[in-house]
C-alpha cells in the first residue's frame, strides 16, 4: 500500500522506557487522519521519528513513500509540521517567523499570508517572547497552513485556542483537505477529532490498539443499554459480553458488545421488561474504553468484550 | 526586614539543584588556593629566594597587571595571597554570577517561576533565595581557605583575610547580578551584563597595577577588586576596605528588590518593542537565524574586548620602563630581556588572555547549538527541509570565526594604542594583530572538542564550559605547581609560540588545527546519526 503514512511495528525505546511497542498507522492520501492516544502513548514520538528527528530502533516507518531518517531534506519540502509545544524565538517577531519558514520551505503567497493572519486574528509584529500559549500556537500553525505541504502533521495544535479559533483551525483543515492534502491530527479534544477526521488510530502504551473509520468503530464496538423491569434481575453479571453493569433495584444500566446484543435481549425479557432505551456509545465512552482497558488488569468480562470487538 | 514566605523551602531547592556544581566551585577555588601555598613552600623555602621573587615580580609589569604586586614577602601566605587573593576574588564573582542569575533570571525565562508563583511564594521569595544560596556558598569558600592556609600554619589573621577576600569578591558581584537579573529578560544577557561589569572592574585593577607600584593608581581604587586587593592578607591587613565592598553589595541588592517589587514576572525593565510584521533580506535561512541569535553576543564581546585591547596597549609602554631606571632592578629587568622583553613579555600574556576570553565567546556561541535543541527552535527548524550540518553549520560559523574577528579586534586595538604612544602606529597594529589572531587555533581545538561533546552526549555540552576552565587552570596554576609539561601540554593554549616575541612556527598551529578539525568531523558525525534530545 502507498499512503502518505505507512508504519509497521515501529518501536522506539529511551533508556529503559519503551515509548513505541510495535506501533502501526497507516495515512491514506487525502485523508484527515486522528491519532488518538493517552498521555505519554507515544503520539509525539512516532510523529517525531515521521520527522526524522529520531531514529526508530526497528520496524518500518515511510512518508510519502520515502524513509523519513535518510531522506529528511528532500521530504520535508513536502511536509508542514505544528509541534505540541510551540517555543518561538524570543526576539524574532512571528512575522519574521513566519516569513522565514516559508522561506525554508520554498516560498509562500503573500495573499495567502495575510489572509491567515486575519482569520487567526494575529499580530504579527510582536516578538515571540510576548506571545501568549494560544498565539504562540497560531504563528506555527499560521506558516503551516500558508505552506501548502502535502502532507500536515499537527501534533496537538489546538491544545491554547479559544473556541473561535478552533472553529478557523477547522476550516483551515477542511480547505487543506479539500485541495488534496493528508493531514495527520494528534489531539485529545473528541469533539474535533470528530469533526474533521474521516479515519482515527488510538494507540496505547506504544502500540496501536484500534485503527478504523469512526463510524465503523462505532459499529463494531458496544451498545448502551438502559432497562426499567419488572422484578431484580439475576445473572446480568455472567452474561458474556456485558460491562459496566449497575443494578439499583429493578433498574439496569449497562454496555454490552453488539454480538451479544441478542443474549442479553432474552434474559433482559425473563426478567419483564417496563422501559427499555439503547443507544451508541459517545465518543467519550469509546475513547475512554480504550484508553483505560488493560487486557490483564480488568475483570474477565470486559476483556472478554475488548477482545470481541477486534 | 523578615525573610519573603518560601525563601526557606526555594534556598533548599537551590542548594538541591547545585548539590554538584557549588562543591565543584569550592573544590576548585579552595584547592587552587592552599595548592598554591604548599608549592611556594617548597619554591621558595628561604626568606631570600622570597626576597628576590618579590624583587623581581614588582618590577614585572606583566606579573604585577595579572595578580598585583607583592606587598610582604615574609611569609609563603603573602605570597599566596599575591598569586590567588584577587584573581580568585574575581573567580568567586564568576561564580556567584552564574548562581545567582541561574536561580533567578533563568527561573522566569523557563517559566518555571510561574509555577512556584501561584504556590504561597513571595515575589522576592527567589531573589533572597538566589542571594542566600550564593553567599552561603561564598562563605564555604572563605571558610575552607581560611582553615586551608591555617592548618599550613600560616598567620590565623592573614588566613582569615584571604577567605574573606574571596568571598567578598563572590558577594560583591553576586550582587551585581542581582540588578541585571532584574534589567534584561534573557538569563543571558543577565549573566553577560554581570560579566561585563566583572571584566570592566579586573581590568581597571589590571591598568592600574600594570602602570603604577604599590598599588597606589586611582585606577585600581575605581575597581571593587581593587579594594579588595588592598585588603593585604598576611601584610598587615587592611580590613576597613572590606566595609565599601559590603556597602557596594548592600547598594546593588536594596536596588534589586527595589526593581523585584516594580516589575512583573518575567518582565524585564525595558519595555517590549514590537518588531517588524514581516522578515528583512537577510532572514532567509538558517544561517541568517543563526546570525540573529548570536550577533548580539558578538558586539557584547567585541566592545568588551575593544575596550580591553585599548586599555592594555596604552599601559604597555610602561610595563617596560616604570622601574627601569631603578638600579636595585636593574640587572632583573636585563635578565628579563631589558625594555624590549619586558613588554614582549607583557604582551605575550596579554595575548593569552584574549585567547582565553576568545574562547569563552566560542563556548557561548556553540552551546547555543544545545539550547536551539533542547528548547526546541532545533526542532522547529529541522522539520523544515533543513539538513542538520546546515543547522549546526550556522551557528559553528559563529563559533569558528567569531573568534577570529574578536581577537583581531582586540590585537589591533592593543596594537594602535600602544602604537600611538611609541609612535609607530605602522608596526605595532599588524604585529599585534597577527599575534592576537595567533590565539585562534587554541580556541578552534576547544570548540571541536565542543563539537564533540555535542554531537556525541549533547547532554553534558555544557562540559564545554569545564574545557575551558581546565586550560584557564593549566595556564594559571602549571607554572606555580611546576606541573609536568605532558600535563601542561593537555591544554591547546601551552602550543601556541608566545608572540610577540618569538619565532613562529608553522607546525604547532597545524598540529592544533588537525586535531580540531578530526574533533569536529567526529562531532558533526555524531549529530548526524543520533536522535534529537530536549
Ligand atoms: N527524549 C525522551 N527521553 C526519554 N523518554 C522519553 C523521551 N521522549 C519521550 N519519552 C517517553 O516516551 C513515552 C511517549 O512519549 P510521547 O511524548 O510520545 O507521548 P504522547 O503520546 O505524545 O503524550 P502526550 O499526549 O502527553 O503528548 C513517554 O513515556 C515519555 O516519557
Ligand atoms: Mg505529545
Amino acid at each position: 500500500m502507498n499512503g502518505a503514512i505507512d508504519v509497521a511495528g515501529l518501536t522506539k525505546a529511551f533508556g529503559r522506557t519503551r515509548a513505541l511497542d510495535g506501533l502501526d498507522l497507516s495515512v491514506a492520501t487525502g485523508e484527515v487522519h486522528g491519532f488518538l492516544g493517552p498521555n505519554g502513548s507515544g503520539k509525539s514520538t512516532t510523529i517525531r521519528i515521521l520527522l526524522g528527528l529520531l531514529r526508530a530502533d526497528g520496524g518500518r516507518a515511510r512518508l510519502l513513500g520515502g524513509d523519513p531518517w535518510r531522506e529528511a531534506v528532500p521530504l520535508h519540502r513536502r511536509v508542514a509540521y505544528v509541534p505540541g509545544d510551540v517555543t518561538l524565538w524570543r526576539n524574532l517577531s512571528g512575522g519574521e517567523i513566519i516569513d522565514l519558514f516559508g522561506r525554508l520551505g520554498g516560498g509562500m503567497e503573500p495573499a495567502r499570508r495575510a489572509e491567515l493572519l486575519d482569520r487567526f486574528e494575529l499580530d504579527p509584529a510582536k516578538k515571540g517572547g510576548a506571545y501568549s500559549k494560544g498565539n504562540r500556537q497560531k504563528v506555527a500553525l499560521v506558516a503551516a497552513f500558508a505552506s501548502r505541504a502535502e502532507l500536515l502533521i499537527l501534533d496537538e495544535p489546538t491544545s491554547g485556542l479559544d473556541p473561535l479559533m478552533e472553529e478557523v483551525f477547522r476550516g483551515c483543515v477542511r480547505e487543506a483537505r479539500d485541495r488534496g492534502a493528508t493531514v495527520l491530527l494528534s489531539s485529545h479534544i473528541l469533539s474535533e477529532v470528530e469533526a474533521l477526521c474521516d479515519r482515527v488510530s488510538i494507540i496505547r502504551q506504544g502500540r496501536t490498539v484500534e485503527s478504523g473509520a469512526l463510524g465503523e468503530l462505532r459499529h463494531l464496538t458496544s451498545t448502551s443499554v438502559t432497562a426499567e423491569l419488572g422484578r431484580a434481575p439475576e445473572g446480568l453479571d455472567r452474561l458474556p459480553g456485558v460491562r459496566d453493569l449497575a443494578v439499583d433495584g429493578t433498574r439496569v444500566t449497562l454496555q454490552v458488545d453488539n454480538d451479544r446484543l441478542d443474549t442479553l435481549l432474552q434474559a433482559l425479557t425473563g426478567a419483564g421488561v417496563r422501559t427499555l432505551t439503547s443507544r451508541p456509545p459517545t465518543l467519550e465512552e469509546l475513547f475512554l474504553r480504550h484508553y483505560t482497558a488493560d487486557a490483564g488488569q480488568v475483570p474477565a468480562g470486559a476483556a472478554a468484550g475488548h477482545g470481541g470487538t477486534r | 526586614m523578615s525573610a519573603p514566605a518560601g525563601s526557606a523551602t526555594l534556598t533548599r531547592l537551590a542548594l538541591r539543584r547545585d548539590r554538584v556544581m557549588i562543591p565543584g566551585w569550592i573544590y576548585a577555588l579552595a584547592a587552587t588556593a592552599v595548592g598554591s601555598a604548599v608549592s611556594y613552600r617548597s619554591l621558595y623555602a628561604d626568606q631570600a629566594d622570597r626576597t628576590d621573587f618579590q624583587r623581581s615580580t614588582n618590577a614585572s609589569g606583566p606579573l604585577r597587571a595579572f595578580y598585583g604586586p607583592i606587598y610582604d614577602a615574609h611569609s609563603v601566605g603573602a605570597l599566596t595571597a599575591w598569586r590567588i587573593g584577587v584573581i580568585g576574588a574575581a573567580l568567586a564573582g564568576l561564580m556567584s554570577i552564574l548562581l545567582v542569575v541561574r536561580h533567578t533570571r533563568e527561573e522566569e525565562e523557563t517559566g518555571r517561576q510561574e509555577m512556584l508563583g501561584a504556590t504561597m511564594v513571595d515575589r522576592r521569595a527567589p531573589l533572597t533565595a538566589a542571594l542566600t544560596a550564593t553567599a552561603a556558598a561564598d562563605a564555604v569558600v572563605a571558610l575552607v581557605v581560611a582553615a586551608g592556609m591555617a592548618v599550613l600554619g600560616e598567620s590565623p589573621a592573614g588566613s582569615v583575610a584571604l577567605g574573606l577576600q574571596l568571598a567578598a569578591g563572590g558577594l560583591a558581584f553576586g550582587a551585581v547580578a542581582a540588578v541585571t537579573a532584574q534589567l534584561t529578560a534573557s538569563a543571558r544577557l543577565a549573566r553577560g551584563l554581570a560579566g561585563t561589569v566583572l571584566g570592566a572592574a579586573f581590568l581597571l585593577r589590571a591598568a592600574g597595577d600594570a602602570g603604577s607600584t604599590g598599588g597606589s593608581s586611582p585606577l585600581v581604587w575605581a575597581s571593587p577588586l581593587g579594594w579588595l586587593e588592598h585588603l593585604h592578607p598576611y601584610a598587615g591587613e587592611s580590613w576597613w576596605v572590606l566595609a565599601p565592598v559590603a556597602g557596594f553589595a548592600a547598594l546593588c541588592c536594596a536596588a534589586a528588590y527595589a526593581l523585584v517589587e516594580r516589575r512583573d514576572i518575567g518582565a524585564s525593565l525595558l519595555p517590549a518593542r514590537p518588531g517588524p510584521a514581516g522578515a528583512g533580506r537577510l532572514l532567509r535561512g538558517p544561517s541568517g537565524l543563526a546570525w540573529r541569535l548570536q550577533r548580539g553576543s558578538l558586539y557584547g564581546w567585541g566592545a568588551g574586548l575593544l575596550v580591553a585591547g585599548a586599555v592594555y596597549g596604552s599601559v604597555t609602554d610602561s610595563v617596560g620602563d616604570i622601574v627601569g631606571d631603578n638600579g636595585q632592578v636593574g640587572d632583573i629587568i636585563e635578565r628579563m630581556g631589558g625594555h624590549t622583553g619586558l613588554t614582549d613579555a607583557f604582551l605575550a600574556t596579554v595575548m593569552g588572555v584574549y585567547g582565553i576570553a576568545a574562547g569563552g565567546y566560542a563556548v557561548q556561541s556553540l552551546l547555543r547549538l544545545r539550547a536551539e535543541e533542547s528548547a526546541g527552535g532545533a526542532e522547529a527548524l529541522l522539520a523544515h527541509p533543513v539538513g542538520r550540518l546546515r543547522w549546526a553549520a550556522g551557528h559553528l560559523a559563529h563559533a569558528l570565526l567569531g573568534p577570529v574577528l574578536l581577537l583581531a579586534a582586540a590585537g589591533a586595538a592593543t596594537g594602535l594604542a600602544y602604537g600611538l604612544a611609541v609612535h609607530d602606529v605602522g608596526g605595532q597594529l599588524p604585529r599585534l594583530t597577527g599575534a592576537a589572531v595567533g590565539q585562534a587555533p587554541a580556541v578552534w581545538v576547544l570548540v571541536g572538542l565542543g563539537v564533540l561533546l555535542f554531537g556525541l552526549r549533547p547532554r553534558a555540552a555544557s562540559a564545554a564550559w569545564g574545557l575551558l576552565a581546565a586550560c584557564v587552570l593549566l595556564g594559571q596554576l602549571g607554572p606555580v605547581l611546576r606541573l609536568p609539561q605532558p600535563v601542561l601540554d593537555v591544554s591547546p593554549f601551552t602550543h601556541l609560540p608566545d608572540l610577540p616575541g618569538s619565532h613562529v612556527a608553522a607546525t604547532p598551529y597545524a598540529w592544533l588545527i588537525l586535531v580540531a578539525a578530526a574533533a569536529l568531523a567526529a562531532g558533526l558525525a555524531g549529530l548526524r546519526r543520533r536522535d534529537l534530545t530536549s
